[in-house]
């Protein structure tokens, strides 16, 4: 069945790294068009400088959905040249451009070849050192000209206390042509501090990958560290993660969801929302003493335990705050004013989603029924299937509603799961990676697939880190979605998406 | 003679110290219905006085067309407050054909205020005066048509005796047309003063404002005037919109007074309703519920041409 020269290799292993097909890079490239071509999608596509022989390899990891498999290749590359694939497969376009920034690569036929970060990496080629040091957001961009067409540009400052990123407009009058979104302003240099840190150190770089995901990529990062241990953490502290994780969705979909209600004025669900959001975001506390989750996920399990007069308390709270999220939610489904505003507004089409490689609730709002916790179930969702919540018309009212129904899956799981927790410890000792692995872990963060890839040194240390934010697929599928929309909807449409900046810049 | 000068006193007073308070029982309605207990009733006080002790900003880019703005925005709100009639029967200014000067004070007010909008030579700016242009040339005709509803009904051009014909005097079509009118007004008041449905006074979001987004570089005591003006211009929408209908013949000082600040109070509460009950329009919808606004006036005009 596998004819891709990729290997074929399931998630919760290691692979060790002689296994891995050492490619030509265009035949590495052709095997990454074909299986996109035949529905897979680029998880990850990275390189690095390997310590032997000082080239830089390209690691191209897909994830087979349907048969909840990943397939990894590697290539060397032979000089400062790496030809794109962007025009056969748009999916590859900001990883190719990410690599090409690192490395201070001449990418060659790719349509749009910007930096990403304006930060070259320390492996950079000196052309990229240049006498000009790039500076964040002055670059160029895309233009319409023509009579009444004029620009508009949004940010890196904005009105609301939000994170910094520039937006660039082409409007003919309300109507937008074009968006271009420029990132790069919180770029912390997160994977390189994680290869410079003592390894002890590392989950709090993860956490704060993103703020609003701190137990999505912890999680992510603890399981591609047991990974590549092969070490299963206890049970229960499986069970404790999965709440945790669920309770962050339910934290951050309610959030939006009042959110979108504030945006189009509509103030009884947004007041509500924004409480709610509080509530679930202290049922968080309740569990490990942070809001947002901090200091609860560690490699080898958690640390804090749930006893059951605290998993009585989330429950009773759970139930609470869930009743009053349905009555205020109720009536933002209902009111015709808030209908008018949110349907039609902002459509992403199925075939838009796939070929940019959207995840998570954007995706399923697109009707793509695509869900970690399905596809590659790890942790405790091996044993407690959610449904996966989609929805076929892809805007605004879709990217809402598939949030009020993942809403009520992530309560009832998070209810079984408090009512069945499973007995014994909730830490391993400590943990050993073994030397010369690679390791990939696919979570379901609330705003879709987290991926994180891990490399091994000969040594057993970490040597390689590479995060993959689900913001870095889903921010051109908001661009996209704007295009033909007036310009007034577009504070609308960013809600409904509600992307990460920092978690796109690491 | 003594009952004129108190009746042009209490105009005055109440046309300088009455207005900010309606914003204020706005918010607090809208925080009641959001379960929230809401700024102090006073805070917009509060803000006009901070902002008038402030110092201001103002851009390389500008000239004096950009604190024109302001001045002549509240200028002209506040010449408007002396024609309109209040608790009196007729206006501090009155004269055949006074209702024009009220229209006009506003398109002065709003030429201005989108004259200074383009002068910070912003792109939200602009936008922002392009929205406010587009949409007052459907509120205009509104307006004028309201007026003329008025006009036939009371058989005179100057607003004190337009306006001493009310709703419950006139039983029968000139009351049904006075009451189209009445809405047609309200759909008014909400899109002048920048309501939802039209606009969000509460919004951060630039792209989706209207009026707002034009005076986002202003600050200090030309922000205060701004505010002023605002609420000075709502208060008129609301004396127009309670002498609609409340009988205030003019002449009966302590229950006339009374009667109009409750009316016009009532007005606020009633907005703060809307705004706590429905959702924003899309933008490409204000149009339509503009061009709503003049055919209630227009039927009303047919009602009484019959």
């Amino acid at each position: 069945m596998n004819h891709s020269p990729l290997l074929d290799w399931r998630v919760g292993r290691a692979v060790p790294l002689e296994l891995i097909p050492r490619l030509d890079l265009a035949l590495l490239q052709a095997s990454v068009i074909e299986g996109v071509r035949e529905g897979l999608r680029i998880k990850a596509l990275f390189g690095l400088v390997s310590v032997a022989d000082k080239a830089v390899h390209i690691y191209a990891i897909l994830a087979d959905s349907a048969r909840g498999r990943v397939r990894i290749g590697q290539a060397i590359l032979s000089d400062d040249r790496l030809p794109s694939i962007t025009p056969e497969c748009p999916q590859a376009h900001l990883f190719e451009r990410e690599i090409a920034e690192q490395f201070g690569l001449r990418l060659c036929g790719h349509p749009w070849p910007k930096p990403v970060r304006f930060c070259p990496g320390p492996d950079a080629m000196p052309a990229a050192h240049g006498a000009e040091r790039v500076q964040v957001g002055v670059t160029d961009f895309f233009t319409v000209a023509g009579d009444d067409v004029h620009e508009v540009a949004v940010g890196p400052v904005h009105a609301g206390v939000i994170e910094p990123g520039h937006f660039r407009f082409q409007c003919h009058g309300e109507e937008v042509l074009h968006l271009e979104i420029a990132l790069g302003y919180q770029h912390r240099g997160i994977e390189r501090a994680i290869k410079r840190v003592p390894q002890k150190q590392t989950i709090h770089l993860i956490e704060a990958v993103s703020g609003d995901a701190t137990i999505g990529h912890a999680t992510a990062h603890c399981q591609v560290i047991e990974t590549l241990a092969g070490r299963e953490p206890p049970l229960r502290s499986q069970a404790i993660r999965g709440i945790a994780l669920e309770l962050e969705r339910l934290a951050n979909h309610s959030g939006d969801l009042g959110a979108l209600a504030g945006d189009v004025g509509f103030l009884p669900t947004a007041s509500h929302c924004g409480r709610l959001r509080g509530d679930f975001l202290n049922m968080t506390a309740l569990l490990c003493g942070n809001r947002f989750g901090r200091g609860l996920v560690r490699p080898g399990g958690v640390r804090h335990d749930l006893e059951p007069e605290r998993a009585l308390e989330c429950e009773r709270r759970l139930d609470a705050a869930l009743r009053d999220l349905e009555g205020t939610l109720s009536l933002l489904w209902e009111t015709p004013s808030v209908q008018s505003r949110f349907d039609g507004v902002g459509v992403l089409p199925q075939s838009a989603a796939f070929a940019l490689g959207l995840v998570g609730p954007a995706a399923r709002a697109s009707g793509l029924e695509l869900d970690a916790r399905q596809d590659f179930p790890s942790g405790i969702f091996r044993f407690a299937q959610t449904p996966v919540s989609s929805w076929p018309s892809g805007d605004v009212f879709a990217r809402a509603y598939v949030r009020w129904l993942e809403i009520r899956r992530s309560a009832a799981f998070i209810k079984d799961q408090l009512h069945a927790l499973p007995d014994g410890p909730i830490a391993s000792d400590s943990i050993h990676m073994r030397p010369d692995h690679l390791a990939v872990s696919l979570v379901e963060s609330w705003r879709g697939e987290a991926c994180h890839v891990a490399i091994t040194s000969s040594l057993g240390q970490l040597d390689h880190y590479k995060i993959v934010d689900p913001s870095f697929h889903n921010w051109a599928g908001l661009a996209f979605a704007l295009r033909n929309q007036q310009i007034s909807d577009f504070p609308l449409c960013n809600k409904s998406f509600n992307l990460s900046y920092c978690g796109h810049d690491l | 003679m003594f009952g004129a000068l108190i009746q042009s006193g209490l105009h005055i007073a109440f046309a300088i110290a009455w207005p900010p308070l309606l914003l204020g029982v706005i918010t607090r309605t809208k925080a009641f219905f959001a379960g929230r207990i809401g700024p102090p009733l006073l805070q917009p006080y509060y803000d006009i006085a901070r902002l008038l002790k402030k110092g201001s900003v103002l851009s390389d880019a500008t000239t004096w067309v950009f604190l024109a703005g302001p001045v002549a925005g509240l200028a002209a709100t506040l010449i408007a407050t002396l024609v309109v009639p209040l608790g009196d029967r007729a206006g501090f200014v009155s004269f055949p054909g006074d209702f024009l000067l009220v229209a006009a004070l506003f398109g002065l007010g709003r030429f201005l205020t989108a004259s200074a909008a383009l002068d910070a030579g912003s792109s939200f700016e602009a936008m922002g005066a392009a929205r406010e242009m587009t949409f007052s040339s459907l509120a205009e005709p509104a307006l004028l048509l309201g007026f003329l509803v008025l006009a036939r009904v009371s058989g005179a051009l100057d607003l004190s005796d337009m306006m001493a014909e009310t709703l419950f005097e006139h039983p029968g079509q000139q009351g049904a047309a006075i009451a189209l009118m009445f809405m047609s007004l309200f759909i008014l008041l909400l899109a002048e003063n920048c309501r939802i449905p039209f606009d969000d006074p509460t919004t951060h979001l630039e792209l989706t404002m209207i009026h707002e987004v034009m005076v986002l570089d202003h600050s200090g005591p030309a922000l205060g005037m701004i505010e002023y003006a605002r609420a000075t211009k709502f208060f008129v929408f609301a004396a127009l919109l309670v002498r609609a209908i409340v009988p205030i013949a003019g002449d009966r000082l302590w229950a006339d007074w009374p009667l109009f600040a409750t009316g016009t109070l009532a007005a606020a509460v009633l907005v703060g309703i809307v705004e706590s009950m429905i959702a924003r329009l899309r933008l490409a919808r204000v149009p339509v519920l503009l061009l709503s606004a003049c055919m209630l006036s227009g039927f009303g005009i047919i009602l009484l041409a019959r």
